[in-house]
């Protein structure tokens, strides 16, 4: 199975990784003694992980390789895959669903406030990528801006109370038409841009809104923000803290599966294939009679409109505003939630969503070395799967035959 | 009576090229016709021209419908063409690769079908219908392309010529009254050649007119009713078949002609 060049290579690979890491893992220095260390014995440890990564790497890949040789050949069949199972078996998927469901439900009941925090954080990031993926994943408009539409959100919130004392539930909708209206506001100039020059455009977009923020003193307070944003109310009843976050807990819940209903309704309709045609093939999507001026706006105004929602929902959670909330990193974030979780999958995003913003706060176990776990993470998950966590599924129709 | 498509003086300019030069070119009901060329002739320039992909710099175009008022094409958006009742498929074919077959088709019945967000949202009956008759109607005609076996296999795993067949299908799917086919034969063997000329006589016989870009001189001899020559963007002969075929013009275009005095 490993032949002698495979390990020829595993050799050459460790020494490559003794030579990068040498700096870093070998060479210690000690400033108040002025001595160096040589940890020798890290080297070994980084020779030996990599030749053994390697090795296994090579394992996997020849092993899939006479797989795919013995499906060609007709002498295995070819097994269903393990995502198609779990999506499309409703004897697997529903247990799930439901114990997923119970989980979410008693969340707030079994863990402290603390980690209930935490994953409001991780909802809120699952609507933010669900409705960047009608705008990325699933009309192919790749938009590096897409937190202008949360900062608007969030700064309609805290503008609207603060001049007009309007309530939390009358700007949660005016803060996603807001933000839906600035998406069409986006979505004009950029009309006849795709792919790369699109991005660029719309990562300056990103940047202007929120350098309008941090400039603008008498519009937005400036750097310094808006503070004492008032939480949800709920009736008119005063909530201490602690139930306030609870609150905003199932509000987050019954908001997720809200926009999964939203979206996956759209994706499945006329309008959701005329948004899928164009991330195909633009031009063979016009000739077969799809406005595409229609189609890109109303990509753009959905998709904002759920970051606008949400903003209001951060603002009200955090109870105060600031521009540095809304950098360019958020965007990236959000981007990455929507290509790990596979272009134009729902299932995917929320999975997604969930790992890339719990991971970093439960590897604070391994403290200093949490980004780069997360990194690595990350890095791995995209050659294993560049497709994405659950790759592009089409509904499929049953057809009956009339003989 | 007047032709379905009318096109008159129809002239495009890229900088200081002219890529089409006052062209004359009609088509009647239930005709094929067909526009041959030598490479670079402008033969798809004209037809990005047609579908409103390029503005064409002069002329006129003008579609006919049986039984109603004759309407301008020019400046119209691709889009709207195709509302008009063109449908076109590619040199290189432009399918959806990562949607189904049966969704390829589906798109098509977009510019017939009305569906808006709430209509999306709520599944009111209007839209359920709708749905159901875009299925159906889908369902039939990718049983009269033979591709009723492969409706949902993603379009970018079928075979070279179901491809092609797909993409005609997806264009018969916006209820043209003119299918336009960029070279619908280039790359097929003789097999499939001759199920591609069945394919569009069937189609020709249903009721609709056919515009055909093609370079296979055998499938364009045996379909066409009329064919139309053109070279450096001009036209250099049109007639039947018979005549096209015994045109000094033309054999000079695509074979060159003898040296004189050598």
């Amino acid at each position: 199975m490993i032949s002698l060049t495979d390990i020829k290579k595993g050799l050459l690979v460790s020494l490559w990784f003794v030579f990068l890491t040498f700096p870093l893992m070998v060479i210690k220095i000690n400033p108040i003694d002025k001595v160096i260390l040589w940890r020798w014995s890290n080297m070994y440890w980084v020779a030996g992980g990599s030749f053994l990564c390697y090795l296994a790497m090579q394992i996997y890949k020849t092993r899939k390789l006479t797989r795919q040789e013995h499906i060609k050949q007709g002498l295995i069949k070819e097994k269903p895959k393990m995502q198609f199972k779990l999506l499309s078996d409703p004897k697997i998927y529903l247990p799930t669903l439901a114990v997923a469901g119970l989980f979410f439900l008693a969340f707030p009941l079994l863990f402290s406030t603390y980690q209930t925090n935490i994953m409001i954080t991780a909802l809120m990031y699952v609507v933010l990528g669900l409705g960047l993926n009608i705008v990325v994943g699933v009309a192919g408009l790749l938009d590096l801006g897409y937190v202008a539409f949360y900062a608007v959100g969030a700064y309609s919130y805290a503008l609207l109370h603060l001049h007009f004392g309007l309530g939390f539930w009358e700007v949660l909708p005016i803060g996603g038409l807001l933000a839906a209206s600035f998406g069409i506001l986006l979505g004009f100039p950029v009309l006849r841009l795709r792919g790369d020059y699109l991005a660029i455009v719309t990562l300056g977009f990103g940047e202007i809104i929120r350098l309008i923020l941090e400039n603008w003193n008498e519009f937005s307070h400036g750097p310094s923000g808006i503070s004492n944003i008032p939480r949800p109310g709920f009736f008119g009843i005063h909530l201490g803290l602690e139930q306030s976050i609870t609150y905003l807990y199932y509000l987050m819940i019954l908001m997720v599966i809200f926009t999964i209903f939203v979206v996956n309704r759209l994706q499945s309709s006329r309008i959701g294939r005329a948004w899928f045609a164009l991330r195909e093939d633009e031009i063979a999507c016009q000739a077969m009679g799809i406005d595409k001026t229609k189609t890109k706006l109303t990509a753009f105004a959905l998709g904002a409109f759920w970051a606008g929602m949400v903003g209001v929902i951060f603002a009200a959670k955090t109870t105060f505003v600031n521009p540095a909330s809304f950098t360019f990193l958020e965007s990236a974030i959000i981007l990455c939630i929507v290509v790990l979780g596979g272009m134009g999958s729902i299932i995917g995003v929320i999975i997604a969503a969930l790992i890339l913003i719990l991971l970093p706060e439960y590897l604070r176990a391994f403290s200093d070395y949490r980004m780069l776990v997360f990194g690595a993470v990350l890095v791995i998950m995209m050659v294993f799967r560049p497709q994405g966590i659950v790759a592009n599924i089409r509904r499929t129709y049953t057809v009956q035959k009339n003989d | 009576m007047e032709p379905l498509l009318n096109i008159t003086g129809l002239t495009m300019n890229f900088g200081g090229i002219r890529a089409l030069d006052n062209l004359d070119l009609r088509v009647r009901e239930g005709q094929i016709v067909a526009l041959i060329g030598p490479n670079g002739a402008g033969k798809t320039t004209f037809f990005n021209c047609l579908t409103g992909i390029y503005k064409p710099t002069s002329g006129d175009l003008l579609l006919t419908p049986p039984g109603k008022k004759t309407r301008r094409l020019n400046g119209l958006k691709p889009n709207k063409v195709t509302q008009q009742g063109l449908a076109r498929t590619f040199q290189n074919i432009r399918l959806f690769p990562n949607m189904t077959v049966l969704e390829n088709v589906m798109i098509g019945r977009h510019c017939r079908t009305r569906a808006k967000v709430l209509g999306a949202l709520f599944r009111n009956a209007g839209t359920v219908q709708e749905e159901q008759e875009i299925v159906a109607l889908s369902l039939m005609i990718l049983e009269n392309m033979g591709l009723a076996d492969m409706v949902n296999e993603f379009a970018k795993n079928l075979p070279y010529g179901d491809q092609r067949r797909l993409e005609i299908g997806r264009a018969l799917a916006t209820d043209p009254l003119l299918l336009l086919l960029d070279e619908p034969a280039a790359g097929m063997n003789p097999q499939e050649t001759s199920e591609l000329e069945e394919l569009i006589t069937t189609i020709r016989d249903d009721g609709l007119s056919i515009l055909l870009i093609e370079h296979d001189m055998k499938l364009v001899m045996n379909l066409s009713d009329y064919i139309f020559v053109l070279d450096y963007g001009k036209k250099i002969a049109e007639g039947t078949p018979e005549e096209i075929r015994n045109n000094p013009a033309v054999i000079k275009a695509y074979l060159g002609e003898d040296i004189e005095d050598a």
